[in-house]
């Protein structure tokens, strides 16, 4: 009985030490942010309401996208290759195959609008600042026009199966052309002096981010950066909830790929040691018994 | 040389040249430890257990290792990490166990501390101690360098800045330890050397010594009694073993051990599989970057208390500094340990709970190091800076009170 | 008798030799952490400063840290004791480590000022904190002018002049 009440007394003083410098510690030092919001509510430039006409879409995407942008899956390759894009326009432009996918289409039809103000990157782009973002606003379009297009978008996105090639897939489309993942071989798409000129600094590479930043974190930061890093400029992409599961999902299979070889091998390893202390237990107590 | 009879067994052909009976005898069977005595008795055993597996996890870490700044955080995060068949376990291993072997140390002090069993000539035990407390410290400090992450870095950068505030020869004393400006690759090679060699040679010398430091006074018990071991050991011998005070090392008191160690290893596997982000930060898995501090700087847990004592002077004092006053008293709450058997002045060996005075002192200093070691992690500003002098001044202070404290008790207990 | 003292005296010139041997040996071990020759010269950075432009940070790195050289354009007020005169302009030239945490601000050539993104610390053009935590201004190398060249790491007549108005203040 004694010695419970000693086990008691250490598992009390241990434990207000584990909170106060793990649980709490962090709770101090990175406060609780907002919840991520998937669905962009604070752009309202686009009635997204309105049904696209994709045909007319398929138009409207000849006409103004295709002369920077590669849509490959519907047949429009790329103008150039990446080294001379990126020196076009300061990044390479995004493959426009799998965007009616991976990003969401309010996201979708708000960027087009005006990209500087989904991208939440305001800060970056003032008039004073004399920067400019490579892509114009398409705010003179009508909101039918702009969600035509979207419906376009959508209607020549591949259809996908769940699963690792999905989800390198989509990591490539939204985060490849400035971020390395050098654990899976990844190189961004945009040369990196391209890329240091137009971020301000060289993107991280994200091979461990996974355990450096850890899901927690990513799920609202890739989902808006500003709420964490104010003043980052990293924009926000606006995946949908379901694009961004599978970015997290391919970064923790780089980043930490043995982890489900370590979830299953921890219960057998608890298993055995419980067997272990059970028997320990068992031999004290015929031991004990001779000299008690 | 003595003349051999032929050997009619192989333990008789042993014993012939190496003596082994009589050294199992001596080491095992008729090592005697106290029977009154409860699961904190098994800390020995566990942190022998727990240095056993950190030195084999090592070995095999170092297989694949590079120590090069270069090469170091991806050798750590995708070859032992990814790449090797287990290298995340012994890694996990290795890092949690690191951690774990602290908290068993400090368990192992303090439950030392409440029974008194650093005096009436126990003193060199103590002191064998703390000295290993001191080599892990370092061990503990110059391994976390290694995968060098940005928590490497920085706590190296911030704990090897402290040797700048030595009057006269800190800027050079720094540079020296550094071998360089900065913490760079000349720092981490000279490390690496520290923690795969040095300081483990010495800390297995340590042990040795420290065990050996237990064979004269002998193990304390629960109730700080002295008592013949000789006498009876003669009484467990001639069967009387119930009525004997003492128990063998072997199988008795290491049944007890290992049934304490197996609910242990329990947690400790918990920890290593489930629950290790606590001994592995997470800034860690961000490379090194000498041009980018981050946002918080602390070291590992176990050093937080001490480096709370450092920066919790942070204003100037009769006209020293506060990072002066701060260096000082951190060398003072390192040290002060060391020589705890002579600032008890009070005979009595007893728990805590039957010392009149003392008792209050224990449980002031378990609550003021609770508090320094969480605030040691806090960011020091506003209300917490405030916090973190009170509370240095506290330790300070219950140290400087001990001689006095005892000394009461002792006049009050002897006038009984 | 004789036999006796010579053996103390054999005794003792053992000793001594023996602890020679010793002290020595721990000298070569100490050397072997110094730090090496090449460190020590690559402790000092030189940087040309007449090719810089005006208003546009430069930064140059000194033993592992960032070290801030701007230039000054006509209309930037000198900071006595702490910008420069190198030929006919003035410079500012400092540890680019906010004085708060050590991270490094991002100049504002619009504003002519240094902010920090971390806590948001606000330094001016010559490195005076203006705003937020940091406690201090940033710190001056020290340095040496030779000519239109800079040379960080040396203590020049220039740095300790500077020192020596900082400490007077």
């Amino acid at each position: 009985m004694k010695e419970f009440k000693i086990l008691a007394v250490i598992a009390a003083l241990v434990g207000i030490t584990y909170y106060g410098i793990e649980p709490y510690a962090h709770h101090i030092m990175h406060p609780e942010v907002a919840p991520a919001d998937f669905s962009f509510k604070t752009l309202k430039n686009v009635d997204t309401t309105l049904a696209g006409n994709a045909e007319n879409g398929k138009v409207l995407v000849e006409a103004n996208c295709i002369a920077c942008h590669a849509i490959d899956k519907a047949g429009y390759p790329a103008i150039m290759p990446n080294a001379d894009a990126a020196a076009s326009y300061g990044v390479v432009p995004p493959d426009l195959s799998s965007s009616g996918r991976i990003y969401d289409k309010n996201y979708l039809a708000n960027f087009i609008f005006d990209p500087v103000s989904a991208m939440h990157l305001e800060g970056k782009y003032t008039p004073e600042s004399g920067k400019q973002f490579p892509m114009p606003a398409y705010n003179w379009m009508s909101p039918q026009e702009i969600m035509d297009i979207v419906a376009y978008l959508q209607s020549v996105t591949p259809k996908v199966t769940e699963g690792k090639e999905t989800n390198k897939a989509t990591f490539e489309a939204a985060c490849g052309r400035c971020h390395d993942m050098k654990y899976a071989g990844i190189q961004a798409t945009t040369p990196k002096d391209n890329l240091k000129a137009y971020m301000g600094a060289t993107p991280p590479d994200l091979s461990q981010y996974i355990k450096s930043r850890g899901e927690h974190y990513l799920h609202s930061f890739v989902n808006d950066p500003q709420v964490l890093l104010h003043g980052t400029s990293m924009p926000r992409v606006g995946l949908t909830e379901k694009a961004q599961e599978e970015v997290i999902a391919y970064m923790e299979e780089i980043g930490d790929s043995k982890k489900a070889e370590r979830e299953s091998l921890g219960i057998w390893v608890m298993l055995y040691t419980f067997v272990f202390a059970i028997l320990a237990y068992l031999w004290k107590r015929k031991i004990w018994s001779e000299v008690h | 040389m003595a003349e051999f009879k032929k050997a009619d067994s192989m333990l008789e052909w042993f014993d012939q040249r190496l003596g082994v009976v009589n050294f199992v005898k001596v080491m095992m069977t008729e090592y005697w430890i106290p029977k009154n005595i409860n699961f904190l008795w098994a800390m020995g055993v566990l942190l022998t257990v727990l240095f056993t597996f950190l030195v084999v996890s090592g070995i095999f870490l170092l297989m694949y290792y590079k120590p090069d700044v270069n090469m170091a955080f991806d050798s750590v995060n995708y070859t032992i990490m990814q790449e090797v068949a287990y290298g995340w376990l012994f890694r996990h291993i290795h890092a949690v166990g690191a951690s774990v072997v602290f908290l068993v140390i400090y368990i192992h002090m303090f439950t030392g501390i409440y029974y008194g069993s650093y005096k009436k000539g126990r003193e060199m035990i103590w002191v064998s101690g703390m000295l290993l407390f001191m080599l892990f410290s370092a061990e503990g400090f110059s391994g976390y360098m290694l995968p060098w992450g940005q928590m490497s870095y920085w706590a190296a950068y911030v704990i090897t800045e402290i040797f700048g505030g030595i009057p006269v020869i800190g800027d050079e004393l720094v540079v020296w330890i550094r071998g360089n400006f900065y913490v760079s690759d000349s720092t981490l090679t000279r490390f690496f050397m520290l923690h795969v060699l040095l300081i483990p040679l010495a800390i297995i010398g340590a042990i040795v010594f420290h065990f050996y430091a237990l064979r004269f006074p002998h193990v304390n018990n629960e109730e700080g009694e002295f008592f013949d071991f000789d006498e009876e050991a003669k009484k467990y011998l001639a069967g009387n073993k119930k009525e004997s005070k003492v128990v063998p090392f072997w199988p008795v008191f290491l049944s007890k051990d290992f049934f304490v160690l197996g609910f242990f290893m329990l947690f400790f596997f918990y920890l290593v599989f489930f629950h290790y982000n606590f001994a592995m930060d997470p800034v860690n898995f961000d490379k090194a970057d000498g041009l980018k501090t981050p946002a918080h700087i602390y070291p590992e847990w176990y050093f937080l208390w001490s480096y709370e004592v450092l920066r919790g002077f942070f204003f100037e004092i009769a006209g020293v500094s506060g990072k002066d006053l701060g260096l000082m008293a951190f060398g003072f709450a390192n040290a002060i340990f060391l020589v705890l058997p002579w600032l008890d002045r009070s005979p009595m060996v007893k728990p805590a709970n039957q010392r009149p005075y003392f008792k209050y002192w224990f449980w002031f200093l378990m609550a003021d190091l609770i508090v320094l070691t969480v605030y040691g992690k806090l960011p020091p500003t506003g209300a917490n800076a405030w916090v973190g002098f009170a509370s240095s001044m506290t330790f300070l202070a219950l140290f400087i009170a001990l001689p006095f404290i005892t000394k009461a008790e002792a006049k009050k207990v002897g006038g009984k | 008798m004789m036999d006796e003292s010579r053996r103390g005296f054999i005794g003792k010139a053992f000793g001594a030799v023996a602890a020679v041997g010793g002290i020595a040996s721990l000298i070569a071990m100490k050397k072997t952490w110094d730090p090496l020759p090449s460190v020590m010269s690559a402790g000092f950075t030189t940087v040309d400063v007449s090719g810089l432009e005006a208003n546009k940070l430069e930064i140059a790195v000194w033993r592992g840290k960032p070290v801030f050289i701007l230039k000054y354009t006509a209309d930037m007020k000198p900071t006595d004791g702490r910008s420069v005169k190198i030929g006919d302009h003035y410079f500012s030239v400092m540890i680019g480590l906010c004085t708060h945490l050590g991270c490094i601000p991002a100049y504002r050539a619009d504003q002519h000022d240094f902010k920090c993104a971390c806590h948001g610390g606000e330094f001016t053009d010559s490195g005076v904190q203006k705003f937020g935590p940091p406690p201090r201004p940033l710190d001056i190398p020290p340095f040496k002018l030779d000519g239109v060249t800079l040379v960080l790491g040396e203590e020049g007549p220039e740095y300790k002049a500077m020192m020596a108005k900082a400490g007077g203040a």
